[in-house]
C-alpha cells in the first residue's frame, strides 16, 4: 500500500516515518501527477496559509477533490484539517472544502499556549499522547461527520467517510496507532492496487 | 496537560519546515510576507543591512512594532533578543511572540553566557556556524538552529560554509565509534549525551534552517540543496525593488528547490536584488557571525 504525504511545506518526513511503521510505503507528493501513484493521502501540519497558496498555485485543489471523489482516503493533521474544512470560522474562504466541518484557526491561542496531553480516541484502545501546536478546533460538524475525540468539550478528531482529521500532531510521537487507523481506512476503501 | 515541553517547542519548528521566514519592520510588510506564503515573520525595528549601516548598539525591537505585527497576521511571529539578554527575552515572551531568536544580529548583552532557554515556555532559535555551537545552544534549550551566515550582506558564502561545516561534522560523528565519541565531545565542547543523539540520528535533534545572506530565489534553493530544513530571509526581501514578487519567488524556489525550470521562471524580472557586500571587505569586528560561541 502506498500513502502520499503532500510535500509543499510542513512536517512531511515525520508522517512518512509514521506511515512506514504501519508497514505501508510513504511517498512525498510535490506534483499533482504523483497522486496517481498513491491510494491514500496525508495533508500534514505546517502553515495552512502557505500550503493553501501553494496548493492553488500548482493545481492541487482540483486534483485532491478528484482524489477524494474517487473514494480514496485523506488524513489531515492540524493545517491539513483546516485545508479540508468546508468552512473557516473567521469567515476567510475555505481551501479544499471537502469535509462538512467548521474550524477555528489557532483556537487555543499562541505558541506559549501549545500543549500535549493524553487523549481518548474512539476506535483506539488506550489513550494516545496528543501534541497540539497553535492548533485549530472543530466548532461545528455536519450530520455525516463522526466525532472521534474531544478535549475539554471541543472536537479535535473526526471522520466523514473517507476523510479523517485531527487538530493535533500524531506524527510527532512514536505512537503510530492513528496512522494505523488511517491505513486501515485505505485498506478498507478497496482502492489499493 | 503540559505546555512548553521539549516536544511542543521542537514540534513548532518542525511545522515550519520547507518554508520561508521573513524579516519585517511593520504591519504592512508583515501582511505582504503572509500573502506571499511566508511560514512566519520576524518582527524587527531594522533589517540586518540597516543595522550594519547604522552601527551603534542594536537592541530588541520596540514592543509597539511587535504588537502591531502580531495583530495583523495569523502566521507565527518571531522576534529577536540580544545574546544573553534574559529580560528582553521575557519581555518578548510576555507580548505573545511565538518564537524567540537569541540573535547575533543584535549587539550581545553577555559575551560569555547565553540565556538558559529551558526556563522558557516559548521556544528559541539560535545561530550556529559549526556542530559545537549548535549542540551548545541545544544544550541550553534551543528548539531550532539556523546557520549564522553573515547577516545583512546579501552574500550567501558564509551560510554555505556554516551549513557545509555542520553537515560535514554530523557525517563524521555518525561514523565514529563510541570511544571516539567521548573524545569528540571534549573537542567540540559539548555534552556527550547530545553528541550520542546526533551519532544515532544522523542529524541534529532539532530543525536546522539557513540564514544570513540569502538574497535570491536561487540562494534559497541552494541552501535547501545543501540540506537546510527551510530558510530565513532578512534584508533580501524588503531591500529588493519589488518585495511582493520577490517574496513569492523565494517561497516557490524553496518548495521546489530541485525544479530548475520553475526557479528560472520565478527569477525573471525580479529587479535588482540587494547590492551585497564582499565578506573579505569586512573587518573581524564587523562580522556578526563572530558573536556568541
Amino acid at each position: 500500500m502506498r500513502i502520499g504525504v503532500l510535500a509543499l511545506q510542513g512536517a512531511v518526513t515525520e508522517h512518512i516515518v509514521s506511515i512506514e511503521k504501519t508497514g505501508a510505503e510513504g511517498l512525498p507528493i510535490k506534483r499533482v501527477e504523483q497522486l496517481e501513484e498513491v491510494e491514500g493521502l496525508i495533508i500534514p501540519g505546517g502553515e495552512s496559509t502557505t500550503i493553501g497558496k501553494l496548493m492553488s498555485k500548482y493545481g492541487f485543489i482540483e486534483a485532491i477533490r478528484d482524489f477524494s471523489n474517487q473514494g480514496k482516503p485523506i488524513f489531515g493533521t492540524c493545517a491539513g484539517l483546516i485545508l479540508l474544512a468546508k468552512q473557516i470560522a473567521s469567515g476567510e474562504p475555505g481551501h479544499l472544502e471537502l469535509m462538512d466541518i467548521t474550524v477555528a484557526r489557532n483556537a487555543f491561542g499562541r505558541q506559549r499556549e501549545s500543549f500535549e496531553c493524553d487523549l481518548d480516541v474512539k476506535g483506539i484502545e488506550e489513550p494516545i499522547r496528543a501534541v497540539f501546536i497553535r492548533a485549530p478546533l472543530i466548532n461545528e460538524v455536519g450530520p455525516e461527520v463522526e466525532v472521534l475525540s474531544v478535549y475539554k468539550d471541543e472536537i479535535v478528531t473526526a471522520r466523514q467517510g473517507n476523510l479523517l482529521v485531527s487538530s493535533f500532531h500524531p506524527e510527532l510521537t512514536d505512537d503510530f496507532r492513528l496512522h494505523q487507523y488511517f491505513t486501515d481506512m485505505v485498506e478498507a476503501s478497496g482502492t489499493t492496487a | 496537560m503540559e505546555t512548553g515541553t521539549t516536544r511542543v517547542k521542537r514540534g513548532m519548528a518542525e511545522m515550519q519546515k520547507g518554508g520561508v521566514i521573513m524579516d519585517v519592520m511593520n504591519a504592512e510588510q508583515a501582511k505582504i510576507a503572509e500573502a506571499a506564503g511566508a511560514v512566519a515573520v520576524m518582527a524587527l525595528e531594522r533589517v540586518p543591512s540597516d543595522i550594519r549601516a547604522a552601527g551603534g548598539v542594536a537592541r530588541m525591537a520596540d514592543p509597539t512594532i511587535v504588537e502591531e505585527v502580531i495583530k495583523v497576521v495569523s502566521i507565527p511571529v518571531m522576534a529577536k533578543a540580544r545574546i544573553g539578554h534574559y529580560v528582553e527575552a521575557r519581555v518578548l515572551e510576555s507580548l505573545g511572540v511565538d518564537y524567540l531568536d537569541e540573535s547575533e544580529v543584535l549587539t550581545p548583552a553577555d559575551e560569555v553566557f547565553h540565556i538558559n532557554k529551558r526556563e522558557f515556555t516559548v521556544p528559541f532559535v539560535c545561530g550556529a556556524k559549526d556542530l559545537g555551537e549548535a549542540l551548545r545552544r541545544i544544550g541550553e534549550g534551543a528548539s531550532m538552529i539556523r546557520t549564522k551566515g553573515e547577516p545583512g550582506t546579501g552574500n550567501i558564502v558564509e551560510a554555505v560554509r556554516h551549513m557545509r561545516v555542520i553537515n560535514g561534522q554530523i557525517r563524521r560523528v555518525t561514523n565514529m565509534s563510541l570511544d571516539e565519541l567521548y573524545n569528540e565531545a571534549k573537542n567540540l565542547g559539548v555534552a556527550y549525551d547530545l553528541l550520542l543523539e546526533v551519532h544515532q540520528l544522523g542529524k541534529l535533534p532539532v530543525v536546522n534552517f539557513a540564514a544570513g545572506g540569502v538574497a535570491t530565489p536561487a540562494d534559497a534553493a541552494l541552501m535547501m540543496h545543501l540540506g537546510a530544513d527551510g530558510v530565513f530571509v532578512g534584508s533580501g526581501i524588503f531591500k529588493s525593488d519589488n518585495p511582493e514578487k520577490f517574496a513569492r519567488a523565494i517561497v516557490e524556489a524553496t518548495t521546489h528547490f530541485t525544479d530548475y525550470k520553475l526557479i528560472a521562471e520565478v527569477s525573471k524580472n525580479l529587479g535588482t536584488p540587494m547590492k551585497g557586500i564582499d565578506i573579505a571587505t569586512l573587518t573581524p569586528a564587523e562580522r556578526m557571525s563572530e558573536r556568541g560561541r
